[in-house]
Formats: C-alpha cells, sequence, structure tokens
C-alpha cells in the first residue's frame, strides 16, 4: 500500500544556492574593492592595466585619485590608511608602474601599514618571455611586502582578493601585492562575495594569555620605578586601544613615552607625557628608559634608533614586552616577559586586572620616580636659542603649533625626513592617534606630501601640513598637480636651510666638518614653483614675517608651500650619537657641550 | 684596530653583538604546496642573514596541497627563535616544529655516489658499499653508480672512503626528519 503522495509536502524548498554573478577578472576587482569598503584608491593607468581602468570608469562605489608617480600612489595609500585606520589601496602597471612603487611597499612594511597593491602584469601567456613592460613583480616584491600572489586563474582572482585584505589587516598589518596578468583581467568567471570566500588559515593570536597578563600586573605592582615604551601597535590597534592604553597609564600613575610611530597614542598634552624617546627623544624619556626597573612595552620593537648601544640599554630593569608578532619578542633585546597579544586587548586586560585586584604603586618610591623625572623635565632639553634676524626651525614649529591650536580643525601632519622630521616629533604635540604620519622605519624623503594626499582625501575639512625639508619635498614634488587636480588645500611646510640638514649634522659631528655633497648649490624658487603648479606661495625671511605668513596659509583654499628660510646651521638635539648608551646624550645645541674628540 | 674604533665611532649602528657559539638545529615546516614558497623561505634565510646547511622539500599531502620542508639551520639560540618566528609569519606557512628541541627524533639522507674505477678498487668499492648497506642501482663495465641512506655522518663518511676509490658524481637529498614515538608534528 503506497500512502498517499501528499501534494507539496515531499517537495523540498531548498533555497537555491546564490547564482554566482558572472563578471570579468577587471570588473571583480572593483566589486571586490567596493565590498572591502575601500572608497578611494590611487593609481596610474597603463596597458597592462587598462581593463580595471575601464571596469573603474564604469562604477561609482570606488573614487581614483590620478598620481603622478607611483611610488607618489603608494605613499598616498599609506597616508590614507594611517589616517583612517583602513586599508590602504593602490593600482599600478607592469614593469615600470609596479618597480615604482617598491619604495612605498618598503616603506608600509617597515611601519606596518595595512595596503594593497594591485600590479598588472602582461598576460599569463607572455610572463618569462621579458616581453614589453614585464618585469617579475612578485619575485621582486617578495621581500618588501607581507605576502604577494600572481594570479594565474580567473577562478582563484576572487579569493586572492579577499585573502589579500584579510592578510593586510590581520595580525601585524602590512603591505599586500596583488600582480594581475591582463589576460586574467578579462576572462570571466563567477564573483565570490566576501562573506562566501573560504576562511585563510592566517588567523593570529589578539588575546593575551591571561595568566601572563596577572605576571605582568604583579611586576609593575612592585615597580619602584616603572615606565612605559609604546610605539605604532597600539595606533595600529585601534582608536580604542589608545583609550584604553590612556586609562592604564593614568590609573597606575606610570611615566610613558612612545617611539616616533606611537606619537598621538597618548596624549602629549597630559603631565605623565615623557615626550618621544631614542635618537633624538627627550632628556627625561631617555634617561626614564635608561634608570627604570620594570620597563612595559606594547607595540613597539626595540629599534636600533630607539635602543642605542644594546649592551647599555636600560640595564636595570626587568622588561615586558606585549606584540602581535611573536617574532618582535626576543629580537632585538632578551624580556623577561614577553605577551603575544593585540596592543588594546592587552591593555583593556591588563586595566582590568589592575582594577580586579586593587593594586596600587609604592606611594614614597613612586614620588621619589617623579621627582627624579622632574629633575630631568628640568633640563629643559628641547630649548634653542631664538634670534631675532634669523628663523630658527624650532621656533617656525612652535609657531606652527599655535597657529593649529588656535585653528581648531582636526590636523593631519605628515612629514618628510630629516632634521625637520625629528624637530616636528618633538614639537607638535599630538593629543589623537592617526593624526602623525611620518616614515619611521624606512624613512623615506618624499613620503610626507603624497602622504598628506591621501590623508586630505580620506578628511576633506581637516587640515593637513606636509612638515618638510627642502631637499626632501623635491623627491615627489610632482604630486602638486595631483593636490591641485582634487583641489587639496594641503600646506607644505618647508623649514628650507638649503642643506640636507640631517646630513649635515652628521658630517659636522662625527666626519669632520667636512660636508660632502650635502649642500643643495641651486633651489628652486619654492613660491614660483607652488604657482607654476598652480597653487599658492608664501615665504617667510625672517622672524617678523612669520606669523603673517602662517596666518595667510592658514586660509588658502588650494595646495600651498610656505617657503620658510630657517638657519642653516641649526642642529637637531638632544642626540644619542653613534654607538652610544640613553645616558650618554648630546644635550645643547651649545657647541662646546658635545664632544668634537670622537671625530 | 685604529678602523674598527673609528668605525664604532662613526657609525650610528654601533658594534655588533659578541660572537655566541652557533647551534644546529632541525626544524620541519608544514606549508602550502604553491609556487613561491619555496623562494619565500630561502628568500627569508638569504634577506636576514640565516645559514642554511641543509634543505628538502617534497609533496607529503596531496589531499590537502601541503609540502613539508626540513631545513638544517645553524645560529645562536637568539637566531634560532628568530628564524622559526620569521618562518612562522610567512602567510603560506601551516606549522614550524622545531625536531631538535622537541626531543628525539630520526634523521636521514639518500645519496647517490658515481664511482668510476677498474680492478682491485672497483672491487673494494662494491665491498665498501656492502658495508656501508648501500644499493648497486646502475653499473657498466667501467662504473657503478650506489644508493646509499643513512645519518648525514655516514653518508658523510661513505663519500669521503668512494673518494679514493674512483668517485666521480655525488647528488645528496638533504636531511628528511621525523620526531620519534606515536605524534605527528
Ligand atoms: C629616499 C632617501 N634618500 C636619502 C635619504 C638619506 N637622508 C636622510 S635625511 C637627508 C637629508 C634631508 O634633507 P632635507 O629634506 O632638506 O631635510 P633637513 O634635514 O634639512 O631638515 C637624506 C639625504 C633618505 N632618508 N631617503
Ligand atoms: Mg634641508
Amino acid at each position: 500500500m503506497t500512502p498517499a503522495k501528499p501534494e507539496t509536502a515531499t517537495i523540498q524548498t531548498i533555497s537555491p544556492a546564490p547564482k554566482a554573478k558572472r563578471m570579468s577578472g577587471a570588473q571583480m576587482v572593483m566589486e571586490a574593492l567596493a565590498e572591502q569598503g575601500v572608497d578611494t584608491i590611487y593609481g596610474s593607468p597603463c596597458g597592462a592595466v587598462l581593463p580595471i581602468y575601464d571596469a573603474l570608469h564604469q562604477q561609482k562605489k570606488v573614487k581614483h585619485v590620478l598620481v603622478r608617480h607611483e611610488q607618489g600612489a603608494g605613499h598616498a595609500a599609506e597616508g590614507y590608511a594611517r589616517s583612517t585606520g583602513k586599508v590602504g589601496v593602490c593600482l599600478v602597471t607592469s614593469g615600470p608602474g609596479a618597480t615604482n612603487t617598491v619604495t612605498a611597499l618598503t616603506d608600509a612594511l617597515l611601519d606596518s601599514i595595512p595596503m594593497v597593491c594591485i600590479s598588472g602584469q602582461v598576460p599569463t601567456f607572455l610572463i618569462g618571455t621579458d616581453a614589453f613592460q614585464e618585469a617579475d613583480t612578485t619575485g621582486i616584491t617578495r621581500a618588501c611586502t607581507k605576502h604577494n600572489y600572481l594570479v594565474k586563474n580567473i577562478a582563484d582572482l576572487p579569493n586572492i582578493i579577499h585573502e589579500a585584505f584579510h592578510v593586510a589587516r590581520s595580525g601585524r598589518p602590512g603591505p599586500v601585492l596583488i600582480d594581475l596578468p591582463k589576460d586574467i583581467q578579462f576572462a570571466e568567471g563567477d564573483y565570490i562575495q566576501k562573506d562566501n570566500a573560504p576562511i585563510h588559515f592566517y588567523q593570529p593570536r589578539t588575546e593575551p594569555d591571561m595568566d601572563l597578563i596577572e605576571t605582568a600586573v604583579e611586576m609593575i605592582a612592585n615597580a619602584k620605578r616603572p615606565v612605559f615604551y609604546t610605539g605604532g601597535g597600539i595606533i595600529n590597534a585601534g582608536e580604542n586601544a589608545s583609550k584604553a592604553l590612556t586609562k592604564l597609564v593614568r590609573d597606575t600613575g606610570i611615566p610613558i613615552t612612545s617611539t616616533l610611530m606611537g606619537l598621538g597614542a597618548y596624549p602629549a598634552s597630559d603631565k605623565q607625557w615623557l615626550g618621544m624617546l631614542g635618537m633624538h627623544g627627550t632628556y627625561e624619556a631617555n634617561w626614564a628608559m635608561h634608570d627604570c626597573d620594570v620597563m612595559i612595552c606594547i607595540g613597539a620593537r626595540f629599534d636600533d634608533r630607539v635602543t642605542g648601544k644594546l649592551s647599555a640599554f636600560s640595564p636595570h630593569s626587568k622588561k615586558i614586552h606585549i606584540d602581535i608578532d611573536p617574532s618582535s619578542i626576543n629580537k632585538n633585546v632578551h624580556v623577561d616577559l614577553g605577551i603575544v597579544a593585540d596592543a588594546g586587548k592587552a591593555c583593556e586586560a591588563l586595566h582590568q586586572v589592575w582594577k580586579a585586584r586593587g593594586f596600587k604603586l609604592d606611594k614614597p618610591a613612586m614620588q621619589n620616580w617623579w621627582k627624579q623625572i622632574e629633575a630631568w623635565r628640568s633640563v629643559k632639553c628641547l630649548s634653542y636659542k631664538n634670534s631675532n634676524d634669523v628663523i630658527k626651525p624650532q621656533y617656525a614649529l612652535e609657531k606652527l603649533r599655535d597657529a593649529i591650536a588656535k585653528d581648531g580643525r582636526d590636523t593631519f601632519i605628515s612629514t618628510e625626513v630629516g632634521q625637520h622630521q625629528m624637530w616636528a616629533a618633538q614639537f607638535l604635540p599630538f593629543d589623537k592617534p592617526n593624526r602623525w604620519l611620518t616614515s619611521g622605519g624606512l624613512g623615506t624623503m618624499g613620503y610626507g606630501l603624497p602622504a598628506a594626499i591621501g590623508a586630505q582625501m580620506a578628511h576633506p575639512d581637516a587640515l593637513c601640513i606636509d612638515v618638510a625639508g627642502e631637499a626632501s619635498i623635491l623627491m615627489n614634488i610632482q604630486e602638486m598637480t595631483t593636490a591641485v587636480q582634487y583641489k587639496l588645500p594641503i600646506k607644505i611646510f618647508i623649514l628650507n636651510n638649503q642643506w640636507m640638514g640631517m646630513v649635515r649634522q652628521w658630517q659636522e659631528l662625527l666626519h669632520g666638518e667636512r660636508y660632502s655633497q650635502s649642500y643643495s648649490e641651486s633651489l628652486p624658487d619654492f613660491v614660483k614653483l607652488a604657482e607654476a603648479y598652480g597653487g599658492v606661495g608664501l615665504r617667510a625671511r625672517t622672524p617678523a614675517e612669520l606669523d603673517d605668513v602662517i596666518d595667510q596659509m592658514m586660509k588658502t583654499d588650494k595646495v600651498t608651500i610656505v617657503d620658510v628660510c630657517v638657519d642653516q646651521k641649526e642642529n637637531c638635539f638632544p642626540m644619542i650619537p653613534s654607538g652610544k648608551a640613553h645616558n650618554e646624550m648630546i644635550l645643547s645645541a651649545d657647541p662646546s657641550q658635545y664632544d668634537k674628540k670622537l671625530v | 684596530m685604529v678602523r674598527k674604533k673609528k668605525f664604532i665611532e662613526q657609525s650610528v649602528y654601533g658594534t655588533g653583538p659578541a660572537e655566541i657559539q652557533a647551534q644546529s638545529h632541525t626544524l620541519s615546516i608544514l606549508v602550502d604546496n604553491e609556487p613561491g614558497v619555496l623562494a619565500r623561505v630561502i628568500g627569508l634565510f638569504s634577506g636576514r642573514g640565516y645559514n642554511i646547511e641543509s634543505l628538502t622539500v617534497a609533496e607529503t599531502d596531496d589531499v590537502n596541497n601541503l609540502s613539508r620542508v626540513t631545513v638544517i639551520c645553524s645560529g645562536t639560540p637568539m637566531v634560532i627563535e628568530q628564524i622559526k618566528h620569521q618562518l612562522d609569519r610567512l602567510i603560506p606557512i601551516h606549522r614550524v616544529t622545531d625536531l631538535t628541541l622537541e626531543g628525539a627524533h630520526v634523521e636521514r639522507e639518500l645519496a647517490l655516489v658515481k664511482v668510476n674505477s677498474q680492478g682491485e678498487k672497483r672491487i673494494e668499492a662494491l665491498r665498501t658499499a656492502d658495508v656501508f648497506r648501500a644499493r648497486v642501482v646502475d653499473s657498466t663495465h667501467e662504473s657503478y653508480v650506489f644508493e646509499v641512506t643513512g645519518s648525514s655522518a655516514k653518508v658523510d663518511a661513505f663519500i669521503d672512503l668512494m673518494r679514493g676509490l674512483g668517485m666521480i658524481d655525488v647528488s645528496r637529498t638533504g636531511v628528511a626528519a621525523m620526531s620519534r614515538g606515536a605524534k605527528a608534528i
């Protein structure tokens, strides 16, 4: 007996698998970028990426900024990433387009900036034949990316793009390159949405081991001279990490210093802030590092510019190192306690345990420690001898600082590389994360202008200033045109000393005042140059002119170059000379104070 | 010496660390079997100045598309720790195991050794091969190709002996290694 067939019950109503959208590889790129939340990309077209540029032209979600040199695209993507915390994206052609990005990729790798670079490549069937504009891009960039891909099959493309974003932003962030042959850009395939893409096994640990956190908190609680030493890891861990750090530092009452990369994670206006540490760091920060008994390093990596002479680095301290990258722990300096974790989660955990267990630091010991720190502070290591006739670079930055404070707009500062960069780090206060964009690890001259472009694109109403040197700015000056095209009112504040000042300083101090090739015998007229590009040019020759010029600069609605003619011979102090320890720093610009016998 | 002193004072990098005794470690690495993985591993060693003493790689899991790389590298304990962490950072690497630290493990290497000799030497080569449990895998009137397996020290010893017996060619695989006992990596 067969049961009566129910009318509908056996008809299974499986909702059909979402029908994959068919599209070309080039369209997949645009689709995936939009899905990954990218609103702006930076690049320059040519043969091997034309299909992508065609797809770009036919959509509205992703904006494109046409740069004048692919290095500029890379740094602009970095500026965008650092000022927003999102992944920066650049799009370049094969061969020279790709090789031009190598400096920017290396820069992003060393500073742990999340970035995806899509490069065109000759068609798969021409790879290896020395075709026109062919370069072994994945080979060249293997050492300067966190990871890279050569896409050989259209079926792999959507997953690779989603994976690239995942890799770029997870763990210790970094640049990822996708090399995309032209035939794959044309090929049709099934698009896979972000949420349907397979989950990659690369899932770095972010949660701290709570037992280790307890140990760390106990070490801190027993300290008599503790110091926090933080870095770019806090910034990379997001705004909440800065908040968690600030709470932790305030509630423990411990002094804090940070690396060049970490400026802004803790408010510089706070009284527990010691200023930046390292080669050109403050006296109080470096001495505190040297004399502390417990060092809590979070999201920094004991770089040689921070430690000085390794064997004399903070000789009496127990060291706690919290980093998301296990390879950073015990790399340069042996630490007593290493914790692998996201900087923000670690700060929260430390704070929570500190509160839960009701710890308080030894009050008399801390009073002594702060008394000592105040004594170091009273040295006023950043003081300089001002002048009525010639603009001191430090004075110019103090004026800039005051103008920014008065202006009140949200402000993003980028820099080039040299003395001006160090002075900017010393003299401009950063109270919030993501506002300070500087090439720390690689020290790339030419970084500041394109980085400011990325920041200004992401924050159209903000004040974006590139503190520059006259030598550095010339390394990517072509991006002035980009700034004009997109109506970006970036201010380029050149501390023009006519020298490669940082080079000159070392030659003076370490090479017997033999100034080999560090003077720029010819320089452009920066005012005319700005005007030639379609921007505004201003110049300040004397301290008296400075206020007015800065005033004008603040009001311009176009890219503006301010040529500040500063003292040619000013040196950047304090300075820890070569191979010396934190407690052997040269303090003052007074030549009698530094030891010329060094040479 | 004077120059060294000058270097120390002028260079912003200071001096290098004091020499510490280097140790050899055998690492087993599970990687995605995809183009470029080996280049990444080798590039990491050359780029960061680490020493490789031996390297072997082949696909070991064709279902999950995994290869196993065995590396013998040398360095101070801090450098070895760095090598492992740096390898672990490479995206296509699933797992890095330090067999030297994990405890007892076996290491085996295979070599092909071609000997070209006549008369007494030819017979002596065959006798020596027998002692080393090497197999003849090819022979002509003038030559033998021996296949020998064992620890690297045994292969070294065999090659040393064959050198005097007309050896004209050697090909070694490098070390394959595995932990003893019931656990997989
Ligand atoms: C691309 C690049 N090339 C060379 C250097 C080496 N370098 C570091 S600072 C510097 C001089 C920078 O001069 P300038 O931009 O005028 O800045 P100043 O030190 O005078 O403030 C040079 C050449 C570098 N950091 N980056
Ligand atoms: Mg200069």
